[in-house]
């Protein structure tokens, strides 16, 4: 589904992603993992489409297609999408137009008509009721002044309505209690398929228990320094980073 | 000859036509004196500064209409608010037009400043009201010099008015260039409440310059929702000259929408005299191409514990310029003032103006004021989040704008008004936003 090869990116002339190499295929859950600074964010906002970073170097291929020249929109048209770290406060725009937009507008993009008004409600009941997430939420601006949790709770959300082939959840687990926690991951699990990935960026094996991934990578540097399966996550939750550390920079 | 001149000159023609007998007649011998003596403003003025008018007044206008002229209501019903029943008070070329308005004399009255001028009923109205707001400046007194038409509304106490009134003044493009002198004279007593919408718009691409006045007066614990609508013709340069003067515990606000013609200034001034008053300005400016909106507010707290807010959001894209300049006086006396005052822009081109400036002065020590202008680009980030989730650059941009504008849409009370507005919004930014208010 998702092929990275020798990725490198920058932001003002600065190098951040140094050659990174990754296969996400339909099916998986991938957990990148990494000390702060490492540049998983930058990786994920790479993947989106973020304009902000320059690809200097490599490919990102989406099911077989070149995507590192479309534009943010027209990836989320094919299917990614991007639970982001922080999300951004839109004040004056309700939860509610704001899905509706994203989601005639993808339709739009795809040669469809908009949603009946009546099948959006019912998305949004239906979604909103899989996130325990309250009506009087939904009418509230995006995001301004929604606590830490409740942000994340609405970006999964978001992915419920927009159903993504590739969804990228970064650090969705903090900020979040632990009834949120659960929820949240169990949101994401029921939108789990064999024809649907996903990445997981964290720092804490906690999510993990419930969102169980395939493989785990650790990203350092701008680089994937060490891949492994699930106890992968256990090993760095218990020793921390410095044993790869010190491995790299052996 | 220029513009000046030739009014001058046509004032004694014009004074010859109408009833001579009166306290009008006094009034406008007097504002014709004054504006010869002061003429245009130029940029040589401090509350000029950002405006010049040189490009307007250069054009030949004829300044009487010479014929009446009639349009068809379904030529131009998009221009009314339709869908919900209003009182209409409709002018073309300066003319009352019967046909297209809807008056009324039943328990208020909603008609003409032409019978309010001259019909002895309405003369003790006149005699109070008439010019007691307006201040001596030059645009104000031409139109005072000149003033013959426009909608007259009186609403005695305690009279809820269901319906919102429209007064709209439609030109024809008849004559090659065209200038108006719309004078609008509103009272609202005791207790009563009223909606007013306003809107000026050519039909055609021969200039006009409007030179517009009204007064509006709420007395004690009257309510005026005022709502102009300026989305005019590139080739239409509208003054608005508005005046409010409120009464104790009285609710005044105006929503100013400007998003057209080629020039508009709006002079739009509250005088408080009166405790316990409330007065609300917003407005909300998107402009394009070489547009030019200056919005120049005046808030005179004179009596204590008063409020204002303002609120003024700008987005000037292309060569566009704008101009902000609100000032607020707070006067001794007026005690326990609370005074509020936003300007907000954001310049989506690199060739756009807008030029901000608050003037305070503030000679009572117990008071609340606050005042803030920024000037901005669009929020990256924000970008980034709405096309990550599908919505393209350019609608992004548009709901951002809209977004943006919101907070004074929020408080516009008629829905119509605000559907109107949000689809003019979305026409503007050339999107269709993909949900109704
Ligand atoms: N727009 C930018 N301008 C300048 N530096 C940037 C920018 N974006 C990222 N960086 C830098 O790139 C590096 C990687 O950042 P990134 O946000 O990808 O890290 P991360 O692995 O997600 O960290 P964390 O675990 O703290 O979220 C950091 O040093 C960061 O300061
Ligand atoms: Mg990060």
């Amino acid at each position: 589904m998702l092929k990275i090869e020798n990725l490198h990116a920058s932001v003002e002339d600065k190098a951040i992603l140094r050659g990174i190499n990754l296969e996400v295929k339909a099916g998986e859950v991938h957990a990148i993992m990494g000390p702060n600074g490492s540049g998983k964010s930058t990786l994920a906002s790479v993947i989106a489409g973020k304009e902000e970073y320059e690809v200097t170097e490599g490919d990102i291929t989406f099911n077989g297609e070149d995507i590192h020249e479309l534009a943010a929109e027209e990836r989320a048209h094919k299917g990614v999408f991007l639970s982001f770290q922080y999300p951004v406060e839109i004040p004056g725009v309700s939860v509610t137009n704001f899905m509706k937009t994203a989601i005639n507008e993808t339709r739009k993009a795809k040669g469809l008509e908009d949603m009946p008004a009546k099948d959006m409600l019912k998305l949004i009941r239906e979604k909103s009721e899989l996130l325990e997430i309250d009506r009087k939420f939904l009418s509230r601006s995006l995001n301004e002044g929604f606590s830490g949790g409740e942000k994340k709770r609405n970006e999964i959300f978001q992915m419920a309505m927009l159903e993504p082939k590739l969804a990228i959840l970064d650090e969705t687990d903090s900020g979040l209690d632990i009834d949120a926690l659960r929820i949240v991951a169990n949101g994401v699990n029921k939108l789990k398929s064999k024809d649907n990935a996903v990445i997981v960026i964290t720092h804490y094996q906690r999510l993990l228990d419930y969102i169980v991934p395939d493989f785990v990578h650790v990203l350092y540097n701008g680089r994937i320094v060490k891949s492994g399966g699930k106890e992968l996550a256990h090993e760095l939750e218990e020793k921390g980073y410095d044993w790869i550390k010190e491995e790299v920079n052996a | 000859m220029d513009l000046k001149e030739k009014l001058t000159a046509s004032f004694l023609a014009f004074e010859n036509q109408v009833d001579t007998d009166t306290y009008v007649h006094d009034v406008r011998n007097e504002a014709i004196k004054i504006f010869e003596e002061k003429g245009f403003p130029t940029k040589k003025e401090e509350a000029w500064k950002y405006t010049s008018l040189n490009s307007v007044l250069k054009e030949d206008y004829s300044v009487f209409p010479k014929k009446e002229n009639a349009i068809e209501y379904n030529d131009v019903k998009k221009y009314f608010i339709h869908d919900i029943d209003t009182f209409n008070v409709v002018f073309i070329d300066g003319k009352y037009s019967s046909h297209l308005s809807q008056t009324t004399h039943d328990g208020l009255d909603v008609c003409l400043m032409s019978s309010a001028l001259t019909k002895p009923k309405y003369r003790l109205i006149i005699e109070n009201y008439f010019n007691k707001a307006a201040t001596k400046d030059s645009l104000p007194s031409l139109n005072t010099a000149f003033s013959s038409e426009g909608a007259y509304i009186h609403i005695p106490k305690n009279k809820l008015v269901q319906k919102p009134i429209q007064i709209i003044y439609f030109s024809t493009g008849n004559e090659a260039a065209t200038m108006l002198q719309p004078r609008n004279l509103i009272v609202v007593d005791e207790n009563s409440h009223v909606q007013i919408i306003e809107r000026h718009q050519s039909l055609t691409d021969n200039p006009v310059l409007t030179n517009s006045v009204t007064e509006i007066f709420t007395n004690k614990r009257a309510i005026v929702d005022y709502y102009k609508i300026q989305n005019d013709n590139q080739s239409a340069t509208l003054i608005d000259n508005t005046f409010i003067k409120q009464k104790q515990e009285s609710v005044a606000s105006v929503h100013t929408f400007a998003f057209g013609g080629k020039l508009v200034r709006n002079n739009l001034n509250f005088y408080q005299t009166g405790e316990r008053i409330e007065s609300t300005l917003k407005g909300v400016t998107i402009i394009g191409d070489k547009q030019h909106v200056d919005h120049n507010t005046l808030v005179h707290h004179i009596e204590p514990n008063c409020e204002s807010h303002q609120d003024y959001k700008g987005i000037f894209g292309e060569n566009s310029t704008g101009v902000f300049n609100g000032k607020i006086i707070v006067e001794k006396e007026a005690q326990k003032t609370n005074a509020f005052q936003a300007n907000n822009n954001i310049l989506i081109s690199d060739k756009a103006t807008i030029n901000t400036k608050p003037q305070l002065e503030i000679f009572a020590d117990d008071v609340k004021c606050s005042h803030g202008c920024t000037i901005g680009q669009l929020d990256e980030s924000a970008m980034f989040y709405m096309r990550s989730r599908g919505i393209p650059e350019k609608e992004a941009k548009a709901l951002l704008m809209y977004a943006f504008s919101n907070n004074v849409l929020s408080s516009v009370k008629i829905p119509e008004i605000k559907q109107r507005i949000t689809k003019i919004i979305a026409n503007k930014l050339g999107v269709n936003i993909g949900f109704d208010l």
